[in-house]
């Protein structure tokens, strides 16, 4: 009796196949990407039902948590355009280099006054740097307020867009700072702006 | 590397000597490994899932253009936010009619809500006017809360408005204000 004989297969395995799709996913993912940027504030946002994203650009987002408020512009020109208002407004000179440096900062909670010191520290000293948050009170000649407002006319400016404003605060906040914030926007008319919110679900 | 040899062990002997032909097939298995490694990276770097907004509009406090419609009082429902995750609440003028205290979530406030809409729909033929007070001791939560709430059962018409020293005394009496 004859044996049957088993065709020996190779055991390579075709990865081109393979190879295609990683690269495929590899791209997507390298085109999508978008850096998480850490915060210098932790602020646990509360949940709500919104599912409305947060704009790609033309935003600027005031993080509130411990009583601070720190604030955060999207787009390295409008930051720019921002700085260097404020410096006029304040009347503090900006160099080159700390308008660079102010640029590629995401997100700051330092009074005008000192903010030159801040920018020019080399950046591993920034990370360990206790920010205390920008001064808001409720007159019209606050930190927060010029900020926002340079902002808003740096976005008209560039991008001839209006610019929203998002709150991202924490959820224990207490009402009277997030009050503070609110009525610092209301000043100068930002009667609509967006709260940064974590997606729930509705309980039926 | 990943490549059993399985040719046959060849003829013996015999013929003429023959180069190897050198098989075309490139080994990709690491350049898989990279390409996973790097598809993990970046996964693990993005954040994926954008955080959402929710838009809040508040009413115009511009003192010039001061043309506030009154609101009948019989189609308003005004939220006091006290301490403790608690609220209070009340229709119409305040001391007409007995507040009280209710939770948030859906057997409190959404409960409330859309019971009292219905209610007021059924009397007026209106919409139900909602004026949310957050007091000094809530926290953002319930404002976000309560402002979702309204979202979730469909409420356009209402204001955060700051609450009165009275309405304060009100939290105290029933002791939210701590």
């Amino acid at each position: 009796m004859s044996r049957v004989k088993v065709a020996r297969k190779s055991t390579a395995i075709d990865m081109t196949a393979m190879c295609d799709v990683a690269f495929l996913l590899l791209t997507f993912f390298i085109l999508s990407a978008k850096p998480k940027t850490e915060d210098p504030l932790k602020a646990e946002v509360p949940a709500s039902t919104a599912i409305m994203p947060i704009p790609e650009s033309d935003y600027a987002i005031i993080t509130v948590a411990q009583g601070k408020a720190f604030y955060s512009i999207e787009g390295v020109d409008v930051r720019k355009e921002t700085i260097k208002a404020m410096g006029d407004t304040y009347k503090v000179g900006f160099t080159p280099d700390q308008i660079n440096a102010f640029a590629a900062t995401e997100s700051f909670g330092i009074p005008l006054n000192i903010l030159p010191q801040f920018l020019s520290l080399p950046a591993n000293e920034k990370t360990g740097y206790k920010q205390q948050g920008i001064p808001v009170d409720t007159t019209e000649n606050n930190d927060l307020y010029h900020w926002v407002y340079q902002t808003r006319l740096a976005n008209k400016l560039l991008h001839n867009k209006e610019l929203k404003v998002a709150i991202k605060g924490d959820a224990r906040e207490e009402y009277p700072t997030i009050s503070k914030i609110i009525k610092t926007l209301q000043k100068q008319k930002v009667d609509k702006f967006s709260l940064i919110t974590s997606l729930k679900t509705v309980s039926k | 590397m990943a490549e059993l040899d399985t040719s046959g062990g060849g003829k013996k002997g015999g013929g003429k000597v023959r180069s190897k032909k050198a098989s075309t097939r490139v080994d990709l298995t690491a350049m898989v490994d990279l390409a996973f490694l790097l598809i993990t990276f970046f996964i693990l770097t993005t954040t994926l899932q954008k955080p959402k907004a929710m838009d809040l509009i508040m009413p115009d406090k511009d003192e010039k253009t001061k043309a506030e419609q009154p609101v009948a009082d019989n189609r308003t429902l005004t939220l006091l936010l006290g301490s403790d995750n608690k609220l209070e609440w009340y229709m119409g003028l305040m001391g007409k009619s007995q507040p009280t205290t209710d939770g948030y979530g859906k057997n409190g406030l959404r409960k409330l809500l859309f019971d009292k809409s219905k209610e007021v729909l059924a009397n007026t033929g209106k919409e139900l006017f909602v004026i949310v007070k957050p007091s000094d001791k809530s926290n953002y939560n319930n404002v976000v809360t309560t402002m979702d709430e309204l979202n979730i059962v469909g409420n356009q018409f209402r204001a955060i408005v700051e609450i009165t020293p009275s309405e304060v005394e009100l939290l105290k009496r029933d002791h939210l204000y701590n």
